[in-house]
């Protein structure tokens, strides 16, 4: 029989693939301008993304978790402060192209630590759970002008984001998608006190480790191309809301983290390779409800933070910057003594960033999108004219 | 049950006796009435079911239709050959015959017969899982699918395919609240369990028909097929190892001789319409049959209605029966008082079926707090589906689903049915796919539920303190979802 940790590098070895297939869910509107809105489900780990490694509490802070800057490749290197985890190789070369920006130590409003409800006040835009109850995404459609009545849905149903008057009908694929490793682990955690499902359970996990997943490693290449195929097509949808799971990484950290952002890394090439020219005029936003513990845990992971970090690419993006009002990470710097502080502001980012996209103005922008919230003055100079 | 919290009471009401507690449901306050009063409201053939086809229905169309393909072949076979007449070289000889033409034709009728069935079966199973969704007496509906899975009919039988939902439909849910004897009357009449356990196929040794055949043809003898007698006394009534003796199977099979299915062409005995039971005398073995030591003498027919008489109040039947139930609702090995009490019930009530459930529902031993039933895949899908708020089946195709959790529906490949048992469904391959059909499933849903909310609303006073917590951690609502659906407390009930 297997025991927990062993089961938990099968997992992180067997597959590979973010929520096994990320969904997708696509809007048309009146532009050629494209939005792309990446959603981290799961609290992804923002120290460990974009690596404060001049901070001298971060090793400590981190132990065995740290990322060792020292020995990975110069690309690595965002500047004197920050380096990007190793998987994302593809994201350097942006970064390193003018492509692509980081935006540290932000947050949501949200301020507590409920996976359901941080995601909530995220797709929302409001400043509480459940105070509003369409999407951002979808008010942000309605502000660029929805073109069609059937916009084209790859998810079995609409994320929150893109829910509202605007619409976006939904697809449910047939075939029985394998379950996510993210699903796997807990189910294992949650057989632990079962005299009967735990045994079972590791025999299955044992034999799925043995027969491998080679088509996982596929997923994140063929979701970013078929959103790619969607969106560059002169008369396709214009917006799109991609779905990616597994990033409460509360243990094994490392391995699945590292696969996590591979994955993604792999999804966001290969939508900039499929969108050819269109490419120059996307923007992709990749955001994560919050972040987590600036300390590991004693499982070999982080527990539910606050801020994080949050990603911008594309063809427009006025790169190779990390934009940080860095707080620090000595005791008193953080948050209830525990999470990265939030000093920057996720809806004003996000209103900032689609604004410039799509070439809307910033403040009515974020007036739409994000009044309950209270409309913070929006992060400009994000897109290049 | 006195001392069990109202609550958990009425859990186990909701998800050991019915199909799973609903979302907005309320848990009974009365959890014994709450099931008692179900008797009175079920429909046996509720909106789910009326616009399948019966029996009858299925057996006219698909002989009407192979009449029509079958003459069609024959008209361009004609044509066809009309031209082979005249010389076309490119032809081979292989399907130059007419004898090798009819073939092919015939199998490409039944071919063609064979799929229209699977759609037949593909909407009855549909049927169940809509029924299992909206009714309102998801104790009865359990009990139905208790029953059809006593009188288990196999489709892997390929002529099955499209009597099998018929056959739950005709000969199960109109007697699920009568008396044993009248079920297992209908059941053995039914077309379905007459061509699975080849009783259309039996003829008695000494019958007209027989005789009359050996004097055509003395190399092809025509005779009795015991599987119908064999599994009625094994599977359906006595119970195997009960005393019975291979003397007494044979008997009953001479006894059950004539007992046929109308077919599609030409006169059936009185008129009977096409796929409807028919006594066969022709068939019929005469004289007068011992089974267990009692002497039947009656003539035709009811020669063998007589012996399911007695066989449906026999003792070993109330056991076997009391047994069964007895593990369907509350252990794989249940408890012995529980189940002799059942079997007496059962035999002082004549087989009275609703006086065994009464029984059954008002045992302390049946609400025992502990959930030790692990539910079987179609347990499990009808409960996850009904937590998760699904009224109506949508577009979801119920065959194909039960067939990737290992139990594809009146397809047990056994006249046994399935197990009834933890070992048969807990197994590693299993929980997988169920971890992946309930992320399916959860996937659909969206988040239209709070998982937070959910959980003690299906499990009221039964949730584990573990899968709370496991589930108000997952980190997005589809699998907080997913994780209430495969967690220990919901697997089993």
């Amino acid at each position: 029989m297997l025991s927990r940790r062993r089961f938990l590098r099968v997992a992180a070895t067997g597959a590979g693939a973010m929520l096994v297939a990320p969904q997708i869910v696509f809007a048309s509107a009146a532009t050629d301008r494209r939005f792309v809105f990446v959603i981290q489900r799961g609290a992804a780990d923002g120290l460990n993304i974009v690596v404060p490694y001049a901070e001298p509490a971060y090793a400590s802070l981190r132990g065995p978790l740290a990322i060792d800057t020292a020995n990975t490749a110069n690309a690595a290197k965002l500047n004197g402060t920050f380096a990007l985890h190793p998987s994302l190789a593809q994201m350097a070369q942006m970064y390193h192209a003018g492509q692509a920006l980081f935006v540290h130590a932000v947050a949501s409003p949200y301020r507590d630590r409920s996976h359901f409800d941080g995601q909530n006040v995220l797709e929302t835009g409001g400043s509480a759970p459940y105070q509003v109850k369409d999407g951002w995404l979808n008010r942000l459609v309605g502000l660029v002008g929805a073109t069609r009545e059937n916009a084209i849905a790859l998810a079995p149903t609409v994320p929150l984001a893109l829910r509202g008057t605007a619409r976006a009908t939904s697809y449910a694929p047939s075939a029985l998608p394998a379950a996510s490793d993210d699903l796997l682990t807990r189910v294992a955690a949650l057989y632990e006190g079962d005299a009967q499902l735990r045994g079972l359970w590791a025999s299955a996990m044992n034999a799925r480790g043995l027969a491998g997943d080679a088509s996982a490693h596929q997923a994140p290449a063929s979701v970013g191309k078929l959103a790619a195929q969607f969106l560059a097509r002169a008369d396709g949808p214009r917006i799109a809301m991609i779905e990616t799971g597994g990033w409460d990484t509360h243990s094994a950290q490392n391995a699945r983290l590292a696969n996590q952002l591979k994955a993604l890394d792999t999804l966001l090439a290969a939508l900039r390779d499929g969108l050819g020219p269109a490419w120059d005029r996307t923007t992709v936003l990749v955001a994560t409800e919050f972040g987590r513990t600036a300390a590991a845990n004693g499982t070999g992971g982080t527990d539910h933070g606050q801020a994080s970090v949050a990603m911008l690419a594309g063809g427009a993006v006025a790169g190779g910057r990390v934009l940080a009002d860095w707080p620090g990470l000595r005791p008193a710097d953080l948050y209830e003594q525990r999470d990265l502080k939030p000093t920057a502001s996720l809806d004003a980012l996000i209103a900032g960033a689609a604004a410039e996209s799509l070439r809307l103005d910033p403040q009515r922008t974020a007036a739409a999108l994000f009044a309950q919230a209270g409309a913070q003055r929006p992060i400009t100079g994000l897109i290049r004219a | 049950m006195e001392s069990l919290p109202t609550a958990r009471a009425g859990a186990i009401a909701m998800n050991r006796f019915g199909l799973g507690a609903r979302a907005d449901e309320t848990p009974p306050s009365d959890p014994q009435r709450w099931l008692l009063d179900q008797f009175a409201r079920y429909e046996p053939l509720p909106a789910a079911w009326r616009g399948e086809p019966g029996t009858v229905a299925i057996t006219t169309r698909f002989g009407e239709e192979r009449q029509q393909r079958m003459a069609d072949a024959a008209a361009s076979g004609a044509t066809h050959g009309a031209h082979g007449a005249h010389g076309a070289a490119s032809m081979t000889a292989a399907s130059d015959t007419p004898q090798a033409e009819r073939q092919a034709a015939r199998q490409a009728v039944n071919r063609a017969i064979r799929r229209e069935g699977v759609e037949v079966y593909r909407n009855a199973v549909n049927a169940r899982l809509a029924s299992a969704l909206d009714t309102e007496t998801p104790f009865v509906e359990r009990l139905v699918h208790f029953w059809s899975n006593h009188f288990a009919v196999s489709v892997d039988k390929p002529a099955l395919a499209g009597l099998a939902g018929s056959f739950e439909m005709e000969a199960i849910r109109p007697h699920v609240l009568g008396r044993f004897e009248d079920m297992l009357v209908a059941v053995e009449q039914h077309a379905a369990m007459q061509i699975f356990l080849d009783q259309v196929r039996s003829v008695g040794p000494d019958s007209r028909a027989a005789l009359r055949a050996d004097q055509r043809d003395p190399a092809h003898k025509r005779g009795l097929n015991e599987n119908l007698g064999r599994e009625i006394m094994e599977l359906h009534t006595l119970g195997a190892r009960t005393g019975y003796t291979q003397d007494d199977v044979t008997e009953f099979a001479r006894a059950l001789t004539g007992w046929s299915v109308a077919g599609v062409r030409g006169p059936q005995p009185g008129n009977a319409e096409p796929g409807a039971f028919v006594f066969r005398p022709a068939l019929h073995e005469p004289g007068a049959r011992t089974v267990m030591g009692r002497r039947y003498d009656q003539a035709g027919e009811a020669q063998a209605l007589a012996i399911l008489h007695d066989l449906a109040h026999a003792p070993a039947t109330s056991r076997h029966i009391a047994f069964q139930l007895a593990r369907h609702f509350v252990a794989d090995n249940p408890p012995p008082a529980l189940a002799n009490h059942l079997a007496q019930v059962y035999e002082q009530s004549g087989g009275d079926l609703p006086t065994v459930y009464r029984a059954m529902v008002e045992s302390p031993q049946a609400w025992s707090a502990a959930a030790t039933k692990f539910k079987t895949p179609w347990e499990w899908t009808v409960s996850s589906m009904r937590a998760l708020g699904w009224r109506e089946r949508g577009d979801l195709n119920a065959a194909p689903l039960l067939a990737q959790l290992g139990q594809p529906i009146w397809r047990p490949g056994s006249p046994a049915g399935y197990d009834d048992i933890a070992a048969s469904w807990a197994a590693p391959d299993a929980l997988v796919r169920r971890v992946e059909v309930a992320q399916r499933l959860t996937a659909r849903v969206g988040d239209r539920l709070d998982p937070r909310t959910l959980g003690p609303a299906v499990l009221p006073g039964t949730l584990s303190a573990a899968t709370a917590t496991a589930v108000s951690h997952a980190e997005s609502v589809p699998t907080a979802l997913a994780l209430l659906l495969v967690s220990p407390d919901f697997l089993r009930r």
